[in-house]
């Protein structure tokens, strides 16, 4: 048997900023067999814990890396290989596997820019280098960038991308005229003009949902596709508990309660996630924009704006993508769309399932790329 | 958001408060540095050139070269505060507070009790502390327990730029006494700090590192020791938290039991003197709240009871190390071992 048919599996790079990780849990025994895209372990960051779904089919020959134990990104996790590899071919294998110094994980980084667009300073990354329209990725209320932190490099490999903060959130400009739809619409489109972006596959999360919906409504050429991740403004009900307390809560272990009920597994919620939000949240100015966008669009605990109607007319293809566990936006509001609209439910995710359920929304997000030809 | 030196992070939060409040005004020895010298004026900005720029830009209205007098200028610093200014005092090094230490404990500390609520002393005191820049006993210690010893004041410790920026924001906008302690040794350490102005509460502790079988408690400079023997502790395959209270007083209690709780073993790291220091303080609250979680007896990690040595080899020996904090977490793990 020849070396190829080994195929190593190496610790995953989640996001943008991952440089090391552990394996905490194996979904498989030595020796069962593994589909591609079944989950094979959960990988634990410093951000996220998250099943690891296998890229390769095979037979999971040896659990390579220990439990608990910190490895950086490329790092040998995991072998597959046919029963007809011998345990001393494994062996070589396993020796003879170079793994990246921790420094090299670290270089590829990219860091967001600030430029000042329409008087206004607009935080965004912008990674990959593809040729055709770029993915825009927006992210949603009390959100930014880093939302995508772990759809960006799968993203990137494709297509260029780009992501934004908001007004009023991250580290855009925290002042706000009035902070409704309109204004961030338009602050969407004037980073699209500054950009050069003519066309971009919209993507928006949430809030995020509402403005890239409302854009591909005002300017359809804007849009060569629209991907809506448990966007707003599709129905009226909305967790009160939740905008109230994340505007509210000003320290780690109340924020950490209240960011618990954007995910169906609120373990995910790590004190670090938490510190990072209160990172935004202690800016001079955030407090009043968050609570000026609240009142916009979420006052009274009900949605403020009503987007269903703006689906209808659309002619880019669109899609809806929902977590089955969203206790922020129920899924529900996904239902009765028009029919042209696709709708995909994850049921084991929460309200971001661009985190929850990182592979399958990536695969979605992918597939408004256009096929490239044979 | 650009990397920013802890230098330039209160230079930042100092600078920007001074924009945002004319109330706000500097005082101390040589904070602006040559004055009255021709051609001299902002030569030095203190002693470490923290406040190197603001003279220029404020002028002499606002900061203020005092006389080497701190009995006077901290005195003239707190009635300042209580009648309407937001002075941020700068008392060169913490080893000069026994010379106006009733102008803090007896008096900014006490305006607020004294005249039963109605005067409020928002007064900040830039102090330096602690050991390794071959400074001797008079200019190295690290005398914030005696601080946190006095009801009234807020003490600040903190162990990053990052930290630096928000909390003196904070500590200015606050209406009571603060004393916000700055390690010499960790100016010219960076990271990224955002170019906005923030604030970070008081009583809010950081965890720095995640882990599971032993709590770090460490403060300031030791925050930095310890996350270094986090990261070799897990090379050995243990699993550290290291948890920086930010401030002592007041004390994120809840997060410190919150964690040992979950780890069920404390080392408490602290570059103070070691009796009634904030080690046996967090020792003492840990035993006395969540003794049943305790797998070990706690550690701590301190100097010797000696003053600082002018010895370069011996003052090296005197400060707690990231060896000695790996080597208390081992014993705390070791201990755990013996039992099972």
């Amino acid at each position: 048997m020849s070396g190829s048919v080994i195929t190593a599996i190496t610790l995953p790079k989640f996001g943008l900023a991952m440089t090391e990780g552990k394996v905490v849990v194996w979904h498989k025994e030595e020796g069962e067999l593994v589909e591609r895209g079944e989950e094979i372990a959960d990988i634990e960051t410093s951000k996220i814990t998250n099943g690891y779904q296998s890229p390769a089919a095979g037979i999971l020959r040896r659990r390579v890396a220990m439990l608990g134990e910190d490895l950086p990104v490329g790092a040998l996790i995991a072998i597959l290989a046919p029963a007809a590899v011998t345990d001393e071919e494994i062996e070589r294998f396993i020796a003879g596997f170079v793994a990246p110094a921790r420094e090299k994980a670290e270089e590829g980084t990219p860091a967001p820019e600030t430029r000042e667009i329409g008087g206004r300073m607009t935080r965004f990354l912008r990674v990959g280098n593809g040729e055709g329209p770029p993915f825009v990725l927006i992210h949603g209320f009390g959100g930014d960038l880093n939302s995508w932190m772990f759809n960006t490099p799968t993203l990137a490999a494709k297509a260029t991308v780009y992501a934004l903060d908001l007004p009023g959130h991250g580290g855009s400009s925290k002042t706000l005229a009035t902070g409704d739809l309109a204004e961030l619409v338009a602050a969407v489109r004037a980073f699209l003009v500054a950009e050069g972006i003519v066309t971009a596959h919209l993507v928006g999360h949430s809030l995020g949902g509402a403005v890239a919906l409302a854009l591909a409504r005002d300017e359809p050429a804007r849009a060569a596709s629209l991907s809506l991740i448990a966007p707003a403004g599709l129905g009226a009900e909305i967790n009160r508990e939740f905008i109230e307390g994340f505007i509210t809560a000003e320290r780690r272990r109340p924020l950490q309660v209240v960011l618990e009920k954007l995910f169906a597994d609120p373990a995910l919620v790590s004190r670090e996630m938490a510190e990072d939000v209160l990172r935004y949240k202690r800016l001079d100015g955030a407090l009043t924009a968050l609570k000026a966008i609240a009142a916009a669009h979420f006052a009274d605990g009900l949605q403020q704006i009503d987007l269903r109607r703006a689906l209808a007319g659309l002619a880019m293809p669109v899609q809806v993508l929902w977590g089955g566990r969203d206790a922020i936006l129920p899924s529900r509001q996904a239902e009765g769309l028009p029919e042209a609209v696709a709708v995909h439910v994850f049921p084991e995710a929460g309200h971001m399932p661009q985190m929850e359920a990182m592979a399958a929304v990536n695969e979605r997000l992918l597939r408004m790329l256009p096929t490239p030809p044979k | 958001m650009s990397h920013k030196s802890f230098r330039q992070a209160i230079f930042e939060a100092l600078r920007q408060e001074m924009q945002r409040d004319p109330r706000v005004i500097l005082m101390g020895e040589d904070v602006a540095g040559g004055r009255g010298a021709p051609g001299e004026q902002d030569a030095w900005g203190g002693p470490l050139g923290v406040t190197k720029g603001l003279f220029p830009e404020f002028g002499p209205e606002r900061v203020l070269d005092t006389p080497i007098t701190e009995s006077a200028f901290i005195g003239a610093a707190a009635g300042a505060a209580a009648t309407g200014l937001r002075p941020v005092a700068d008392l060169m090094f913490i080893d000069f507070m026994g010379v106006c230490f009733d102008q803090i404990m007896n008096q900014a500390a006490k305006f607020r009790y004294m005249f039963g609520g109605k005067a409020t002393t928002p007064l900040v005191i830039r102090t330096m502390y602690g050991a390794g820049l071959r400074a001797a006993s008079q200019h190295s210690q690290c005398l914030y327990p005696l601080f946190t010893h006095i009801p009234g004041l807020k003490v600040v410790i903190p162990s990053s730029p990052y930290d630096a920026k928000g909390l003196m924001i904070q500590a200015i906008r606050d209406d009571d006494p603060v004393i916000f302690c700055e390690h010499k040794a960790m100016y010219d350490i960076q990271e990224e700090v955002p170019d906005e102005a923030y604030t970070i509460p008081f009583g809010e502790a950081n965890f720095t590192r995640e882990g599971r079988d032993v709590t770090i408690v460490a403060l300031g400079r030791m925050v930095m020791f310890a996350n270094q023997a986090a990261d070799m502790l897990a090379k050995e395959g243990i699993s550290a938290s290291v948890l920086d209270p930010r401030t002592t007083s007041p004390l994120d209690r809840d997060s410190i039991l919150e964690s040992v709780a979950e780890t069920g073993r404390l080392v408490v790291v602290d570059e103070a003197h070691p009796r009634c220091n904030m080690a046996t303080d967090i020792a003492a609250l840990v035993a006395e709240e969540v003794f049943d979680a305790l797998k070990a007896p706690i550690r701590k990690v301190t100097p010797p009871h000696t003053p600082v040595p002018f010895s370069a080899a011996l003052e090296d020996r005197y400060i707690p190390s990231p060896e000695k904090i790996t080597a208390a977490a081992r014993a705390v793990m070791q201990h755990a071992r013996a039992l099972a």
